[in-house]
């Protein structure tokens, strides 16, 4: 082989590398772009209906300009407080079943199931939620919201966990066991704070998935223009908010929606950073 | 039951002429066999371990050594393994143990260094007593001091027992689990390769260990180092795929083996 043809295959060796280093570059930089025009879009649309009234008043009677989101904001924290009351338990639990004793056919089962029920469309589980606690309670109410949400959250938080102990090096396991700590000690305390972070990322984005629902609400939580913190009646939030200004045809209520949909977003943000300060590990990173 | 107890002894005297001393049988294991489904692992074994010394196992690689280690303090049945025959712990069968009682009195320190991640050095060392309810800090403190010391680690962490169990260096972390297994205050100890892994200034701090440990607990060591073999163990068992081909004196194993595949063994010849 001549100097030449290896200087060819050592510059051809090294294009190739910039071209991929730039074509994964270029799609993350893509990936991202969305997320961008999202933010540029509602705070440019939305920063101007935002001040301090807009948090602390009620919505006003149709027809009157101003009106806040007091209500709705509340609102959302009581339903995705419900869901989680119910959802988190739920699927953590069945999330370290399915990782530690779930290797039999009834977990292969389950398992199956929980990823169907993940793509589920949020609408259909709305009218399942509406079927279960609606029509038996013969009333809307923050409660049916509170389910619909918690079957939403269910799913993702049941796989990340699962995923995240299985990830947890067996030896962990082992060295709790030979240390006299029983079987469900050590699952619960040793594994389950071994993959601590990221089940919290399963958390946080099932959470986030329930704040940011729609369709499930108008069914079970249907909205309410008026302060309520009762879990058995009707209730605002954000979501159903955002949906009915956006699609009435006051200007006023328009622009409003936007700034619901900006404190919407502020709001999820808001939660993914505290999580992530109060989820942090103890330790600098570990070799 | 405490004649029987005797009884055996005795037998075990006369009968293993190769141990001299009269320090009393702590397990007894007789025709062992292991299995991993139908796969048969252990095939029969029967050897005695006194009280106060250390065991070491030799064989090639997947002769039944770890799985030998793991019979004895039923870690072999946590990945679905059986076993068949009898091993006697202080006059009675592990099996009448319930198994988290059994793995508190024989402890075990594993090939890999394994300290808990979310741990601190301090955590680490108390972690068996904590987990098992034990919330006096003052005790914890002073088992966690005592362990650390009788592992050797403590002068070198002393200072940062806050710090994480896994930012300290390999053959520390090795101490580190050694300490924690010590906390719960075992009368055996199962290590499995425990010095594989580290470099040799820490495998000489983990075999002078062993030596000092052995005047308080007996010691079964699992271990691929012929030379760590003959330096550190009074007895010493041979395996190879399932048997034990020898069992007898470290002083007369490597110098005057009875078996031929022992001598190959030891001298290289294969494994």
């Amino acid at each position: 082989m001549t100097r030449d043809s290896k200087n060819f295959i050592l510059f051809r060796r090294k294009l190739i590398n910039h071209v991929m280093i730039s074509a994964t570059f270029l799609a993350t930089l893509i990936a991202v772009l969305p997320l961008l025009f999202i933010f540029y879009y509602t705070i440019s649309k939305g920063i101007s209906s935002l001040n301090i009234d807009f948090f602390i008043n009620m919505p006003k009677p149709v027809g009157e300009t101003g009106g806040g989101i007091a209500n709705a904001i509340m609102g959302t924290a009581i339903l995705v407080g419900i869901g989680s009351a119910i959802g988190l338990p739920i699927g953590i639990f069945a999330g370290i079943y399915l990782a530690e004793y779930g290797n039999n056919k009834f977990g292969k089962i389950v398992g199956l199931l929980t990823d169907v029920l993940s793509g589920m469309p949020s609408i259909v589980v709305g009218v399942v939620a509406y079927t279960l606690v609606v029509i038996p309670m013969h009333h809307f109410s923050a409660f049916a919201g509170g389910v619909a949400l918690a079957i939403l959250m269910i799913p993702t938080i049941t796989r990340t966990t699962e995923e995240m102990i299985k990830l947890v090096p067996h030896s962990y396991r082992e060295a709790g066991l030979a240390l006299g700590v029983s079987q469900w000690k050590t699952s619960l305390i040793i594994v389950f704070r071994s993959a601590g972070k990221g089940i919290a990322t399963g958390v946080l984005l099932g959470l986030a998935r329930a704040a940011g629902e729609t369709a499930p609400l108008l069914f079970t939580s249907l909205g309410n223009r008026f302060w309520s913190t009762k879990i058995f009646q009707p209730i605002a939030s954000l979501t159903v908010y955002i949906y009915k200004y956006a699609q009435s045809p006051f200007e006023d209520w328009n622009r409003q929606a936007w700034a619901g949909a900006l404190v919407l977003i502020f709001l999820i943000s808001l939660m993914s950073l505290l999580f992530k300060f109060f989820t942090r590990s103890k330790y600098k990173k570990s070799r | 039951m405490k004649n029987e107890n005797v009884l055996t002894n005795n037998i075990n005297l006369t009968e293993n002429k190769t141990d001299n001393s009269l320090s009393k049988t702590k397990i007894d294991v007789k025709n062992l066999s292991a299995f991993f489904g139908k796969n048969q692992v252990l095939k029969k074994i029967n050897l005695t371990i006194p009280e106060n010394k250390v065991l070491a196992i030799i064989g090639p690689s997947g002769c039944g050594k770890s799985t030998f280690l793991r019979c004895i303090n039923r870690m072999h049945e946590v990945v679905n393994g059986t076993t068949t025959g009898k091993i006697i712990f202080d006059g009675k069968s592990i099996y009448q143990y319930d198994p988290v009682v059994l793995r508190r009195k024989i402890g075990m320190v594993f090939q890999k260094p394994n300290p808990f991640p979310t741990m601190s050095i301090f955590q680490n060392a108390v972690a068996g007593l904590k987990l098992n309810g034990l919330k006096n800090k003052k005790t914890l403190a002073e088992i966690a001091e005592k362990s650390l010391r009788q592992a050797a680690l403590w002068d070198e962490v002393k200072d940062k027992l806050n710090d994480s169990g896994v930012n300290i260096s390999g053959g520390q972390q090795q101490r580190l689990c050694i300490a924690r297994t010590l906390a719960v205050n075992p009368e055996v100890i199962l290590m499995d390769e425990p010095a594989s892994a580290l470099d040799p200034i820490s495998i000489a701090k983990i075999e002078d260990l062993i030596l000092e440990l052995k005047k308080k607990y007996t010691i079964i060591i699992v271990t691929h180092n012929m030379q760590q073999a003959a330096r550190i163990s009074d007895s010493t068992a041979f395996f190879m795929t399932g048997d034990l081909i020898e069992f007898s004196k470290t002083s007369v194993m490597f110098t005057n083996p009875k078996e031929k595949l022992t001598e190959d063994y030891i001298t290289g010849r294969f494994g």
